[in-house]
């Protein structure tokens, strides 16, 4: 379903150049298209099988069949779009080693990181001193002998073990508290789901909205939760110094809690077949009120679609598909296939499926359970908006 | 009288009594059937120098399509097979049965003044697999190669359309092939060790061979029945690994890096090993901490079993299993640090002649450091959370793997070239070769640690423009490399025709490989001159004598005790 979303994210995507922004009205379009086809009849031929529309078949998109997705809109409503999101901020960073560091938890890891660092030019630098001293001073030459010198020295053996080892373990407590840090999310974390898969990140957010980016607010704890649909992936976050892989039929979590507005780049670690080093994503850190605002302008771009659109948005997006299919097989619930205007057996006696049964059954599950089926649908009620039920009752009507 | 014949080698170099296990029985037929350890390592060593080439060449090709972002030469489907063949070829083909199986099998015996290894034919059936191992990988080279990584993590592994099978087959056998070498080692040096040779009268070498067979044996059948159960998951669909199966896709992590991390220790201790025999020979002085580094290496073999989650510390394992891990991950730093701040003792106050072994000694000290120190960061359990799966382990592992272990093992190839053909390569040439791979290694994997810790991701076929200029350097450095690499190979084998004939003992060694003639006859030392057991590293009675051209014992030398009597 995210196709749906190439609407109206326009995206400053480096990867696939700048070409792309002119490209994807036209890919949109012919997704849903192909998408339509997989699933059910192709909407065109939907429409031309409808009885009340035959004599409309060409201009009925002018005209505005609600099953037509393709049909071009009215020219005076402007399409929707959200904000663009801007250029990458994590490009230059003033430490030469890593990029900007964005949390509390990324200046703790560049620390350790600077310490560890500082610790082994000294080493090396000391060795390599001594090696390249000892291979001048005592190179072989006529005249030199080895002197005599001994051959072990158990205070220089024990020193050199005891140093070490005290160092080391210093080393782990710090990096074992800021790994502790790292996966103990505050206990109000703002919660948002990623699903991976081949080869794209989506991140769906509390409200329904399902974003190819990911939007944060500054300055608040952000918890992921992850998982993944086919293969092992891994979110990578560099400028949070976060990275956690991401397992099929397992959830993995990870937070962070951004310190500076702005785009930062996030990957794909972990190596999952040809597009992998495609498979990035911009996380988007809003400023104070930003995200709020987003997340109010993604909600109305969801119900500026054209109401069979958002309906099958929901359908995916709500997990509407989780229990009915499209395509008349039976899973948990009823198949939403042609159902409209049947008339079934439920709990209730014989009930007609119309605009308000759809509805009741929505908000009231458990009202009139059709026959054969459990009542173990939960209600809506208060999650989706008119607006969103119409367009859930424009889908059904359009599924035949 | 033993004492007599070994030091005043009466016969010329060019006039052995006995042909020498190169001429005794031409032919290509005695050869492939051939028991002779020292035959088997050839053929070992040839396999695993066009194995190596091979690798190289598919090395060189990722690192020219790396050179701009986006598509140069390959697509992203050939890109993926090219790494993973690079990777499966290097590890499985070349670095794994490197020094042990090639130069270990054409060494371990004469070192011990032993006729053969201990199981001749078993030698010989190890290497039939080895060829199986590899044949197989090249089916699936030619079929449709594998694009899984050298790691084959699951459930991509068994689910990706390329020719798997095959290559988890190939890898399969070859973990055979590397059992029995290290049991025919175990047992070669339990029942030729010879008598006065106590465990501390040892060449480190031996060291390094023994704790190295013995994770051969001990981990590498962990590997068989992983790679077992992937090939049952993927032909059969019994739920293993994969989730849609029923299965775990991080119990194959663990089964895998339970054998990989071993592994890198096969790979690293006879690395270290021969670096330890090379740099006393060459200082012409004692081993500094003979015990600490025997120790040692019995120190890494252990822990090298404990450490395995350190790769998974971003894999879903437990956060207590991560923390345990990463502390016992420490614990390996303290006797790799021991070597070396006893291989650097070693050259105080010695002797040194920089020699090309020398130099790829010194070199292989300072890329492990390198490689060591860089460890330390990923045990960092935070630090490792940024780094892992980046560019940052990409040129750490490369540091050990490569600048440690194979060039440890090009050292310790020019170190016993003279007495594997009898010839002498060129000096200046290989002083030359090895100065430019130590040069083109650090210009191709020193800025793939700043580009790591920038956020580069490994694996990765395209990449952010800003990581561009960073991975130019990087290609320039390989081809370097790779330019250099041949023409030391080429110096190698030049050698073999136009040559200087190599004396007994062209460094001043101690062990009693130096002993033998160069070439050693069939059974490694004439059979009226037995070979003489002196103490260990000790140089003091070694001198450069003009008329051999290279190094004799003083006549008189007291020998520690009677070498032993096949």
């Amino acid at each position: 379903m995210l196709q749906y979303l190439l609407t109206f994210v326009v995206l400053a995507q480096p990867a696939s150049g700048p070409g792309a922004e002119a490209e994807k009205p036209a890919t949109s379009e012919a997704q849903p298209a192909d998408k339509a086809a997989g699933d059910k009849p192709a909407a065109g031929a939907a429409g031309e099988t409808k009885p009340g529309d035959d004599k409309a078949a060409a201009p009925a998109a002018a005209t505005g069949n609600p099953c037509d997705k393709n049909a071009p809109r009215p020219t005076n409503k402007p399409k929707k779009t959200l904000p663009p999101v801007g250029p990458r901020t994590d490009v230059q960073s003033e430490n030469y080693w890593m990029p900007v560091a964005n949390s509390d938890m990324a200046e703790h890891v560049d620390g350790l990181f600077i310490a560890i660092l500082a610790i082994s030019i000294f080493c090396f630098v000391g060795i390599t001193i001594a090696v390249v001293y000892f291979a001048w001073k005592y190179r072989s030459r006529p005249g030199h002998r080895a002197p005599e010198s001994s051959s072990h020295n158990d205070t220089l053996e024990i020193t050199w073990t005891i140093i070490p080892s005290i160092v080391c373990v210093i080393i782990f407590l710090l990096g074992w508290k800021g790994f502790v840090d790292l996966n103990t999310p505050p206990k109000h974390a703002y919660e948002i789901t990623i699903v991976a898969e081949k080869w794209k990140w989506s991140y769906k957010y509390p409200n329904g909205w399902v974003d190819e980016n990911l939007h944060v607010p500054v300055g608040e704890p952000v918890r992921l939760i992850m998982r993944s649909k086919d293969v092992l992936h891994s979110f990578w976050v560099p400028s949070f110094r976060v990275k956690q892989d991401v397992i099929p039929n397992r959830y993995t979590k990870i937070w962070f809690e951004a310190k500076y507005p702005g785009v930062y780049r996030q990957y794909c670690a972990e190596y999952c077949g040809d597009r992998h080093s495609f498979m990035k994503s911009l996380v988007v850190v809003h400023p104070p009120g930003g995200f709020k605002r987003y997340m109010e302008e993604a909600e109305a771009a969801l119900l500026d679609m054209p109401p069979v659109e958002l309906g099958e948005y929901l359908y995916a997006a709500r997990g509407c598909n989780q229990c009915h299919s499209v395509d008349g097989s039976a899973k948990t619930g009823p198949s939403w296939k042609g159902i409209f205007g049947e008339t079934h057996a439920t709990s209730a006696g014989q009930v007609k499926v119309d605009e308000n049964y759809i509805r009741e059954s929505i908000l009231d599950p458990t009202a009139k359970v059709r026959t054969g089926f459990n009542a173990v649908m939960p209600t809506f009620k208060g999650q989706l908006k008119d607006e969103q039920i119409d367009g859930l009752i424009t889908y059904i009507k359009c599924l035949k | 009288m033993a004492t007599a014949a070994t030091t005043t080698h009466s016969g010329s170099p060019g006039d052995p009594p006995e042909p020498s296990y190169l001429t005794v029985k031409r032919g290509f037929r005695n050869w492939i059937v051939t028991l002779d350890h020292k035959r088997i390592g050839v053929m070992y060593l040839i396999g695993i120098t066009t194995s190596f080439l091979l690798g190289g060449v598919f090395a060189l090709l990722v690192r020219t399509e790396l050179f701009l972002p986006g598509s140069q030469l390959v697509n992203e489907q050939q890109y993926n097979q090219l790494f993973t063949l690079h990777g499966a070829v290097m590890v499985f083909l070349v670095i794994i049965p490197g020094l042990p199986a090639a130069l270990g099998n054409f060494s371990l015996p004469i070192v011990l003044g032993a006729p053969d290894v201990a199981f001749p034919r078993l030698n010989l059936f190890s290497f039939y697999l080895w060829c199986t191992g590899a044949a197989l990988l090249l089916l699936s080279l030619i079929i449709n190669a594998a694009d899984t990584g050298w790691t084959f993590y699951t459930p991509y592994s068994t689910t990706t359309g390329t020719a798997v099978v095959p290559a988890v087959g190939g890898a399969f056998v070859l973990g055979f092939s590397s059992i029995f070498t290290g049991l025919n080692f175990i047992v070669t040096i339990h029942k030729f060790k010879p008598k006065g040779m106590g465990w501390f009268q040892m060449p480190l070498n031996l060291w390094g061979i023994y704790s190295t067979a013995l994770l051969q044996v001990l981990a590498t059948p962990v590997l068989g029945i992983t790679l077992l159960l992937l090939l049952v998951e993927r032909i059969g669909r019994i739920g293993i690994f994969d989730p849609a199966l029923g299965g775990d896709p991080v119990l194959f992590q663990h089964f895998f890096w339970f054998y990989s991390h071993p592994a890198v220790y096969i790979m690293i201790l006879p690395a270290m090993a021969v670096m330890s025999d090379l740099i006393t020979t060459f200082s012409h002085k004692h081993i500094f901490g003979y015990r600490f580094i025997a120790y040692s290496s019995i120190g890494l073999a252990s822990l090298s079993f404990l450490v395995w989650g350190h790769h998974m510390f971003v894999s879903g394992q437990s956060r207590l299993a991560g923390m345990v891990f990463s502390a016992l991950t420490f614990t390996v730093a303290i006797p790799s640090a021991i070597k070396v701040f006893n291989w650097v003792a070693t050259l105080y106050k010695a002797d040194i002649r920089l020699q090309t072994p020398m130099l790829y000694a010194l070199a292989f000290i300072l890329l492990f450091t390198i490689g060591g120190l860089t460890g330390v960061f990923l045990g960092a359990l935070n630090v490792d959370v940024h780094l892992h799966d980046s560019y940052f382990v990409v040129a750490h592992f490369h540091y050990v793997m490569m600048g440690s272990a194979l060039i440890a093992f090009l050292g310790a190839l020019h170190y016993w070239w003279p007495k594997m053909f009898g010839r002498m390569f060129n000096e200046r040439v290989g002083q030359v070769c090895a100065i430019l791979i130590f040069i083109g290694f650090n210009t191709t994997f020193l800025p793939q640690f700043v580009l790591g810790s920038r956020g580069m991701a490994r694996r990765y076929f395209d990449y952010d423009p800003e990581f561009t200029s960073f991975h130019q350097v990087s290609t320039v450095g390989a081809f370097l490399m790779g330019i250099t690499l041949v023409v030391s190979f080429g110096n190698l084998v030049y050698s073999l025709f136009r040559g200087k004939r190599a004396p007994r003992n062209p460094w001043g060694g101690s062990t009693m490989e130096w002993q033998a003639p160069s070439p050693p006859p069939l059974y490694n030392f004439y059979a009226h001159e037995q070979p003489v057991l002196y103490p260990i590293y000790d140089y003091s009675d070694l001198y450069w004598d003009e008329t051999e051209g290279g190094y004799v014992r003083r006549p008189g030398a007291k020998p520690e005790a009677e070498g032993y009597e096949p």
